[in-house]
């Protein structure tokens, strides 16, 4: 048998015989992120439906002042309650987040009304606090059409067109389509792909270099009869190998799991069938070898086990970072991202998810583009291992 | 055969072997004997190609350990200071890994690793994890692993430190048996008394050079101390006052 693959074979069967580090690595990431995501979307579901229809709350001060504007919320599902004291506890609740949004209205809010001069209402609200924006921009838009509605009365019964006060008509028209809406939401699928994989690996990636020095395994392994390249090909195919069936049952597990969410009710068709989970294995395992390479190089670098771990941790961020640059800065996918690893495989994998259409060119510049990144980071680990201080 | 001339060995400041000379002959056990920090290891390291000299040559059976490391490693067996086990796979897998890297055959692998467990008498544990062994059981098994491919040269760093009498005994009569077949043994130690037990050539050696290369006899004579704790602490003096 070549020395490789005796290497390949040992650090494989090492490893499985880890319990606890494959249980992490096999089993935990694949059933945590699929659970996680799941509970994500579900938030998302409950959300969007929530605030369109369902009925909220709005604690208003002085509701017996204006009953007709009442009836009016009360029409738009909004359900009056009786709100703080006054003006300065409205400020301070709001302020402590026991309130999204409070409705003042003034004693002489209907002798202004009656005597036509603006009447104010005020609306205590926390511009920072997101949480409570759906609300809050549905007191707001209930309290503009009231507005609309009396000014048209009021034109009205001075024979004016009311029509005359809305030179513009604004028409919302949301062109994105149920599936590009998912694509959104499941392009977090690849993040969620790329750790399992990388997390698949890591221990490994670990054990076999920081974890042989540390143990003192590796002096009598490099005075053995055996080239370098031979043991730094196996322990990054071995590593391959963990970091591919980490992501398989990551894929697996999502396949199962997504099969329980109710997408229709966002309006969504996302495709992830198992032919798209199989293909989505295949566009990614070449990534393995890219991440195999990165950490068996980051681990031949550090001095024991536990600063291998801790400069992972950090580590397994690195090959995310372009993916998280295209998004934090919004720019366009573009045909020269192809060749960057892993933004090719997750741009390629939103489209296969939301259904379009995905170029044959692009998927074989991604892989070949990716392997090449994978043997040079394997060189330079060769060439690492070449090194004296490597015996720490 | 083991022949090392004029080795130089830094490390940054530290000057750890200055010009090291000596040759250790078939059938024969040579003791590297040096007080911590002599150079010892580092000089094992330079024979098992782990590192390069900064100048002089090593040859292990005529294969020179800079340009032609692999067939010097092929030639070697070495037992590093710890034995580096895998500590998940039992004895009998840690032999074989060794053996498999050595490039053994298929049908070959299974016999000879039965044969070595034999010979060390490691039998009642062969089938253990390495986890739980005690340090004379991991020191055999090393040992073991590293006679696997049958070596001409046997390269020890330390392999006495820290085992019990009984230990250190059967791993002596191990040492001699091989030296009776011929083995060329090299075999680092601070002990003077173990080396005077085993060896029938001594390199004392401080501060990376040979202080004096002797028999046991030779060397009690060139220092004129019967005791031969005295005669290594006064090879040492010798050096110093160079």
């Amino acid at each position: 048998m070549r020395a490789f693959l005796v290497v390949f074979m040992k650090e494989i069967i090492d490893n499985l015989r880890d319990r606890r580090s494959l249980l992490t690595a096999l089993l935990g990431m694949p059933i945590a992120f699929p659970v996680l995501f799941v509970v994500l979307i579900s938030f998302q579901i409950e959300r969007n439906i929530d605030s369109a229809e369902e009925l909220i709350e709005l604690p208003v001060i002085g509701a017996e002042h204006a009953p007709n504007l009442m009836r009016y919320l009360e029409s738009r599902n909004i359900d009056i309650v009786a709100g703080p004291a006054d003006g300065a506890a409205a400020a301070e609740a709001v302020q402590a987040g026991e309130q999204d949004v409070v409705l003042l209205i003034p004693g002489d809010f209907s002798e202004e009304l009656a005597d036509m001069i603006p009447a104010t209402v005020e609306l205590y609200l926390d511009q920072a606090n997101t949480s409570g924006g759906a609300d809050i921009g549905r007191v707001r838009d209930a309290l503009f059409g009231y507005n609309q509605t009396l000014a048209g009365i009021r034109l009205s019964a001075r024979g004016v067109n009311p029509m005359l006060l809305r030179p513009l008509n604004i028409d919302h028209i949301d062109v994105s389509t149920p599936s590009g809406r998912a694509a959104i939401l499941l392009g977090m699928l690849s993040y969620f792909f790329l750790f399992a994989l990388l997390m698949g690996g890591m221990y490994l990636a670990i054990d076999a270099t920081a974890g042989e020095r540390e143990r003192g395994s590796l002096e009598p392994l490099l005075s053995l009869p055996v080239t370098r390249a031979h043991l730094i090909v196996g322990k990054i195919a071995a590593t391959c190998v963990f970091m591919s069936t980490a992501l398989a049952l990551c894929l697996l597990s999502f396949f199962f799991s997504l099969q329980f969410m109710p997408f229709e009710q966002l309006g969504m068709t996302p495709n992830f069938s198992l032919i798209v989970a199989f293909a989505a294995f295949l566009l990614l395992c070449p990534f393995a070898l890219v991440s195999a390479a990165l950490m068996t190089l980051f681990a031949s670098f550090t001095k024991s086990y536990k600063e291998a771990q801790t400069w992972l941790g950090v580590g397994v961020l690195i090959p995310t970072m372009p993916i998280l640059f295209v998004s934090i800065l919004q720019v366009q996918p573009r045909f020269e991202f192809m060749f960057i690893p892993p933004l090719s495989q997750h741009l390629i994998l939103v489209d296969m998810i939301s259904n379009e259409p995905v170029s044959i060119l692009n998927i074989a510049i991604s892989v070949v583009s990716t392997l090449a990144l994978g043997a040079i980071l394997t060189w330079v680990c060769v060439r690492l291992y070449h090194r004296e201080a490597l015996l720490g | 055969m083991i022949r090392v001339e004029g080795i130089h060995k830094s490390f940054g400041e530290v000057h750890a072997v200055r010009g090291l000379s000596f040759a250790a002959h078939d059938g024969k056990i040579t003791g590297l004997l040096g007080p911590n920090g002599a150079g010892k290891s580092t000089t094992l390291r330079v024979l098992c190609t782990l590192l390069k000299p900064d100048r002089g040559t090593a040859t292990i059976d005529g294969a020179d350990v800079v340009t032609d490391g692999l067939s010097a490693r092929r030639k070697i067996g070495s037992l590093p200071h710890g034995s580096g086990l895998y500590p998940r796979l039992t004895a009998r897998e840690n032999i074989a890994y060794y053996a498999r890297l050595c490039g053994l055959d298929r049908d070959e692998i299974a016999d000879r690793v039965e044969e070595i467990i034999k010979t060390l008498d490691i039998g009642d544990f062969a089938d253990r994890r390495a986890k739980g062994f005690s340090h004379g059981q991991r020191t055999k098994t090393a040992l073991g692993r590293a006679l696997v491919h049958d070596p001409q040269n046997l390269i020890l760093d330390e392999p006495t430190t820290g085992l019990d009498v009984m230990a250190t005994r059967s791993l002596r009569e191990l040492i001699a048996k091989l030296k009776a077949e011929g083995c060329c043994v090299l075999f680092s130690s601070h002990v003077m008394q173990e080396v005077a037990a085993l060896c029938d050539d001594i390199c004392i050696i401080a501060h990376g050079k040979i202080a004096i290369h002797d028999s046991v006899d030779g060397i009690r004579e060139r220092t004129g101390r019967e005791d031969l704790e005295e005669a290594f602490v006064k090879a040492i003096a010798m050096v110093e006052d160079e």
